[in-house]
């Protein structure tokens, strides 16, 4: 560690400057690094969001400078648009429905290929696909047809097309989502793969059975998994959007049963050119998903354990 | 040792309803993915009519009058689209977010520890928080039917996901090779740039995909920032048989659906054993 050590050949390194650069030129270097990130932070991020609540106190076409209403939108929103309240409805169906389900699959086949010797990579990759493909348009094309009237759904169950009936379009949509387990089951899987084997031997040896070390065992071990899931795939369901515009036709039917809250959204800026309500709903969305996940983060304090505290 | 042990091994009935119950699960889970196949290519006629998943003969035409694309414009051109506008997430992805991930995780800066929490809560960030301004600063920029608005942001490091991602895997690396570095003279631009940037290559490569595949699969961007036809992409083509497709243009709508899916499964096939694993150690959803 002794720079004197070091011989003078290069005069870069003098006696008198023995220990490193000065200070603050490698603070400005930490800064060179960080600007396109604070150009963002700043222009895509932070002014956007002081902006769109500003917006939502106005009525904004995009053609006309904004006007002040105060709390207009909001009221509107909360007293006198049916629609809007559908949405929340809608999506609060959707995410109670997809999520717990999504994640209870996920968790079993975890489960299920955790100690498998062959054949696990090859499950692992194949039920891991639908979360790639299941994104796009294609697959939610797909979906529409198969739930559609005179699908194959409606061939083997004879409920008739689900796409068309209020009462079970939300469902559709929801299974999409649930289809796409793969993502959350290969996080439970690397998460399974970390719990310690003594435990397990440890638990066997004072005479709990299999579901017993599950309860255990495994359940505490996984919380910390578990809790990532629920609030990723929870902040995540809230915002859906492609497969309820695909499996309505872009129109959030029958009967505004697959309106989702974003395709809401969209429909009042972007087709209705109300930017200001729009602007509120978006306001309003960051804000529930802002609870949510606090709700979630209090609550996880009863049921999610830490090995090592503060490791986070 | 004895080669006779082999057929002494006792049947894990066990393991074999596992592998069963996997079987089964995945059939289901396959089934969209054939009847995509199988519809592209089959008749008109077979494809409500039919309850049979196999064509009764193939129907390449359906491809063929895919091709031809929509609205007067090639599939070419749409291929093409898509192509630049995924091509140029990944690069501002890969560039943006390994800069600044460097910075978060291995140089010292006032207020790093605020700006890492701040980048840190815009991950959980709905877009629509921020899409409208968006939208209206871009506008104001005669940017809008631009691909701009949907490479832009990305060489700004606004996908913060990936940034933490990359600080992850920077952490992990041994700090003495920097400090070696230095001590050989390295400022952080050299040490960036000839140590640690190719030491991060796994999670670089993790990014370029998903960034990839996202962008390929986005349709909510797309969708308010694209109108004239000849600037669609492939997703936003197949958008235009959402409104009205009848029945006689299902088997070219799924042809097309196809062929947008084939560079997500060539990726997928290629990248499988980084994706799967970049999953599992960061937390991705697809």
């Amino acid at each position: 560690m002794t720079t004197t050590a070091i011989p003078t050949e290069t005069k870069r390194v003098t006696a008198t400057a023995p220990k490193r650069r000065p200070k603050r030129e490698r603070e400005g270097a930490a800064w060179v690094f960080l600007s396109p990130w604070v150009l963002g932070a700043i222009v895509l991020t932070l002014l956007p969001m002081a902006v769109s609540l500003y917006l939502s106190f106005t009525d904004y076409d995009l053609f006309n400078p904004p006007k002040w209403v105060g709390l207009r939108n909001y009221v509107q929103m909360f007293t006198e648009d049916p629609r809007y309240w559908r949405s929340v409805v809608t999506t609060v169906t959707y995410v109670v429905i997809a999520v717990p389900l999504q994640l209870a699959l996920a968790l079993v086949v975890a489960l299920a290929l955790k100690g498998m010797k062959r054949g696990k990579a090859f499950y692992r990759s194949a039920f891991y696909a639908p979360s790639l493909l299941g994104a796009s348009m294609s697959i939610a094309l797909v979906w529409r047809a198969v739930f559609n009237d005179g699908g194959t759904v409606d061939n083997l169950l004879g409920t008739g097309g689900w796409v068309n009936k209020p009462g079970w379009s939300l469902l559709a949509v929801a299974l999409l989502t649930v289809w796409q387990f793969g993502a959350p089951m290969v996080i439970f899987l690397a998460g399974l793969q970390q719990i310690p084997a003594e435990l397990y031997e440890a638990a066997a040896v004072d005479g709990a059975g299999k579901w017993r070390q599950f309860v255990s065992v495994t359940v505490p071990m996984l919380s910390p998994v578990l809790f990532f899931n629920l609030v990723l795939q929870t902040i995540q369901a809230f915002q859906v959007f492609t497969p309820a515009f695909a499996v309505s036709a872009g129109k959030g039917g029958p009967a505004d049963s697959t309106l989702v809250y974003t395709m809401y959204l969209y429909d009042r800026g972007f087709v209705a050119s109300h930017m200001g309500y729009a602007s509120a709903m978006a306001w309003v969305l960051l804000l529930v998903i802002g609870v949510v996940t606090a709700v979630l983060f209090r609550t996880s304090r009863s049921w999610v354990f830490y090995a090592s505290e503060g490791d986070r | 040792m004895t080669s006779t042990a082999v057929s002494h091994k006792p049947v894990r009935w066990g393991r074999v309803a596992v592998h069963l119950g996997c079987l089964a699960a995945l059939l289901v889970m396959l089934y969209p993915l054939a009847w995509l196949l199988a519809t592209s290519l089959k008749p008109a006629d077979e494809v409500i009519a039919s309850l049979d998943l196999l064509p009764s003969h193939l129907e390449w035409s359906n491809y063929s009058t895919a091709m031809e694309g929509v609205n007067d414009v090639s599939i070419w051109r749409l291929l093409g689209n898509s192509l630049l506008i995924a091509g140029g997430a990944v690069l501002g992805n890969v560039i943006s977010c390994s800069l600044a991930a460097y910075a978060f995780a291995r140089l010292r800066f006032r207020l790093r520890g605020p700006l890492f929490a701040f980048m840190i809560a815009t991950i959980m960030l709905p877009h629509h928080a921020v899409l409208i301004p968006q939208y209206i600063i871009f506008n104001q920029l005669g940017l809008v039917n631009t691909y701009w608005p949907l490479i832009l942001p990305k060489f700004l490091a606004t996908e913060a996901f990936f940034v933490f991602l990359i600080v992850q895997f920077m952490r992990g690396l041994p700090r003495e090779l920097e400090e070696a570095a230095r001590i050989d003279g390295c400022g952080p631009f050299r040490s960036f740039f000839q140590v640690v940037l190719p030491l991060t290559r796994p999670a670089l490569i993790t990014t370029a995909i998903f960034t990839f595949i996202w962008t390929w699969n986005d349709f909510f961007t797309q969708l308010i920032y694209l109108f004239d036809p000849d600037k669609f992409t492939l997703t936003l083509a197949l958008r235009s048989f959402v409104d009205a497709s009848s029945t006689s243009a299902f088997g070219p709508m799924f042809a097309m659906s196809v062929i947008a899916l084939l560079p997500i499964v060539l990726f997928f096939l290629a990248f499988q054993r980084f994706l799967v694993e970049g999953m599992a150690s960061s937390g991705v959803k697809g």
